[in-house]
């Protein structure tokens, strides 16, 4: 079982204080079905978190490196208690699993391999809309044997966003922007996030569902009422000095912007309820701001 | 003025009210012009007088610099493949201000971006000095410059692929290629010094130059300072092409195409070269990334590419006539 100084920081501080345990109760869920996999190896960031949220105790046995940095895993105190992969086949085969789960954007060949190996290969999409998620959870219950854990996990990944759910008349208008000048449509997780915390995208009025590169003059004529950066990581780049370009900042204007924790907003977990509540938040002082 | 002078003058004001009026964001010209000299509130004037103005400016400048730059390099070796970019110029300065970006050295003190890249500048000058020698043989000037950029280009490849940042390794492409997509005015002051001295010391080798077509000795018994005109060039160089490449990376070929296009119109005197081939410079930068933004203007096509495709059947064109010289 796993203590409750487990979770990440931000957890404890964005949300309420419901969550804590919730989450320990998902954790010391009953043990492992006798015909489900034993030794479960995870590969990916994002299905990491799944497995590790879903899977009973001693079942998982190793998760991806990029799961114990705190930059991009919301479960990263959790993860450095696994042996840590790199996702290379060789050293996962040698761990000799019984399952393998990995995103649909894993590096082909190496799932190849460990497929020709006869490991079993669990692939999961990743999450592209809020929805997403429970499908995700309950999927990975299914292939872990974990079926009611990753029930519980659901329903209460449903209750919490339902009464984050707050829609006014009239939302704030928001830009997400990341390096390179990247942004996230409304047909996106991170455009879900903004919507649900009652946040309007600009990236759908220029045309970018989907998401995609917004030049810095497109965004500075949307003229939203907030823009949303990515937080850069270590080292210097010039894809992420344009969050820095002085038109961000004359925008932004006295009026607040927000950053993008990644570990809360890239992978479809119940962690995005965290993002939500940054944007809800947001969303609040900018009404209060207007007013 | 001469007539020459004149039109490429007309040239450069034309093409830098297009590179305004051009961008991703359709505001047609008359209002954008308007919030462009008038400003006032709105967006509008944001885009233009904090994205296309600098934009248009850096391509002004580094144009103008590279232009010079090419154009007093061929002058004083006399050799018409003298190119900052070609000779690995460019590619040094690059990696000075890759080190400087990388190292935190560009963001603890204000000039410590251009300074770096100035030195970087000024080590691949005297190296291609040194390697290709006074009055050196068009192979030998570029072969120091072949291996000069190789190296550079290496040990910027390698700075930035040992960055802990993962967008850093994809940046390789902007220091060997340049770009001015993203601009801002803090660009344009961190370089506006820096060229305006380098160009201010290669302008005062407009003499020296003229005199140097009659040989070192006559140039010498002109009074010329042999010493004091390398050294003008080498820090005039170094200055304008440091400058240059820290905001906009490495930009090929404008020092090699535009002398060569200018010098039958300045009666192949390389003093007045000088002065046309900014101007011409100027324009061709210009133009070039206008062409860049005409072809792709959501994507950051890079301006090396232009450049490179108006250059490089040129710079064959003149390797093929210096073989027949030769024969």
């Amino acid at each position: 079982m796993l203590p409750a100084g487990v979770l990440p920081m931000s957890a404890s501080m964005h949300a309420s204080s419901l969550w804590i345990p919730w989450l320990v109760a998902a954790l010391t869920a009953a043990p492992a079905l006798a015909d489900a996999p034993r030794r479960v190896v995870s590969m990916n960031l994002c299905t990491d978190q799944l497995a590790m949220l879903v899977a009973g105790e001693g079942q998982l046995i190793s998760v991806s490196a990029l799961s114990a940095d705190p930059r991009g895993s919301a479960m990263a105190d959790v993860a450095a208690r696994y042996p840590l992969n790199h996702g290379r086949a060789e050293e996962i085969y040698l761990m000799q699993p019984d399952l393998v789960i990995a995103g649909t954007f894993t590096r082909r060949a190496t799932v190849d391999m460990l497929d020709r190996l006869g490991i079993p290969v669990l692939l999961l999409e990743p999450a592209y809309t809020l929805d997403d998620i429970a499908a995700l959870l309950i999927q990975t219950g299914k292939a872990l044997g974990q079926e009611a854990k990753a029930e519980s996990l659901v329903a209460d990944f449903q209750t919490r966003l339902g009464l984050l759910n707050s829609k006014d008349a009239a939302n704030p208008r928001a830009a997400l922007y990341s390096a390179n000048g990247y942004t996230s449509g409304d047909r996106t997780l991170a455009g879900e996030i903004l919507s649900a915390a009652g946040l309007d995208n600009v990236a759908a009025e220029a045309g970018l569902a989907d998401g995609g590169f917004l030049p810095l003059e497109v965004l500075v004529m949307a003229a939203p009422d907030t823009v949303i950066t990515g937080v850069p990581y270590a080292g210097e780049s010039r894809a992420e000095a344009v969050t820095d370009h002085p038109v961000i900042a004359a925008l932004r204007d006295g009026r607040p912007g927000a950053r993008m924790m990644d570990r809360d907003w890239v992978c479809g977990t119940p962690f995005v309820l965290q993002a939500i509540n940054a944007m809800a938040d947001l969303r609040h002082t900018l009404q209060d701001g207007q007013r | 003025m001469t007539r020459l002078t004149l039109i490429l003058s007309g040239l450069l004001v034309a093409l830098f009210v297009t590179a305004l009026l051009i961008g991703p964001a359709h505001i047609s010209p008359g209002p954008s012009l308007r919030a462009l000299i008038m400003g006032g509130e709105g967006p509008m004037t944001l885009v233009m007088r904090e994205i296309r103005l600098p934009r248009a400016l850096l391509g002004l400048l580094i144009g103008g610099a590279l232009g010079l730059a090419g154009a007093a390099m061929q002058g004083y070796l006399r050799n018409p493949l003298a190119d900052p970019g070609l000779i690995g110029v460019s590619g040094s300065a690059a990696l000075g201000a890759v080190l400087a970006i990388q190292t935190g050295f560009a963001t603890t003190w204000s000039l410590g971006l251009p300074m770096a890249a100035l030195s970087g500048a000024v080590l691949g000058v005297c190296a291609v000095l040194l390697l290709a020698g006074p009055r050196g043989s068009s192979l030998s000037l570029i072969l120091a410059g072949i291996a000069i950029s190789a190296l550079a280009g290496a040990l910027t490849a390698l700075v930035l692929n040992l960055s802990p940042n993962p967008f850093a390794a994809n940046e390789i492409v902007f220091w060997m290629m340049g770009s001015l997509s993203d601009r801002s005015m803090t660009h344009v002051w961190i370089a506006l010094p820096f060229i305006l001295l380098g160009s201010a010391l290669l302008a005062s080798l407009s003499r020296g130059l003229d005199a140097l077509t009659l040989g070192e000795d006559a140039a010498e018994a002109m009074g010329i300072g042999l010493r004091r005109m390398r050294l003008t060039l080498i820090f005039g160089t170094a200055a304008v092409v440091g400058a240059s490449t820290a905001v906009a990376g490495a930009i090929g070929f404008v020092g090699l195409v535009v002398p060569h296009l200018l010098r039958p119109f300045v009666g192949a005197r390389p003093g007045r070269l000088l002065l046309a081939s900014t101007l011409g410079g100027a324009a061709m930068l210009l133009a070039a990334d206008i062409v860049v933004r005409a072809i792709l203007p959501d994507r950051d096509l890079k301006l090396g590419v232009v450049t490179a495709l108006i250059g490089a059947p040129l710079f064959l064109h003149l390797i093929y006539r210096t073989r027949q010289d030769a024969t």
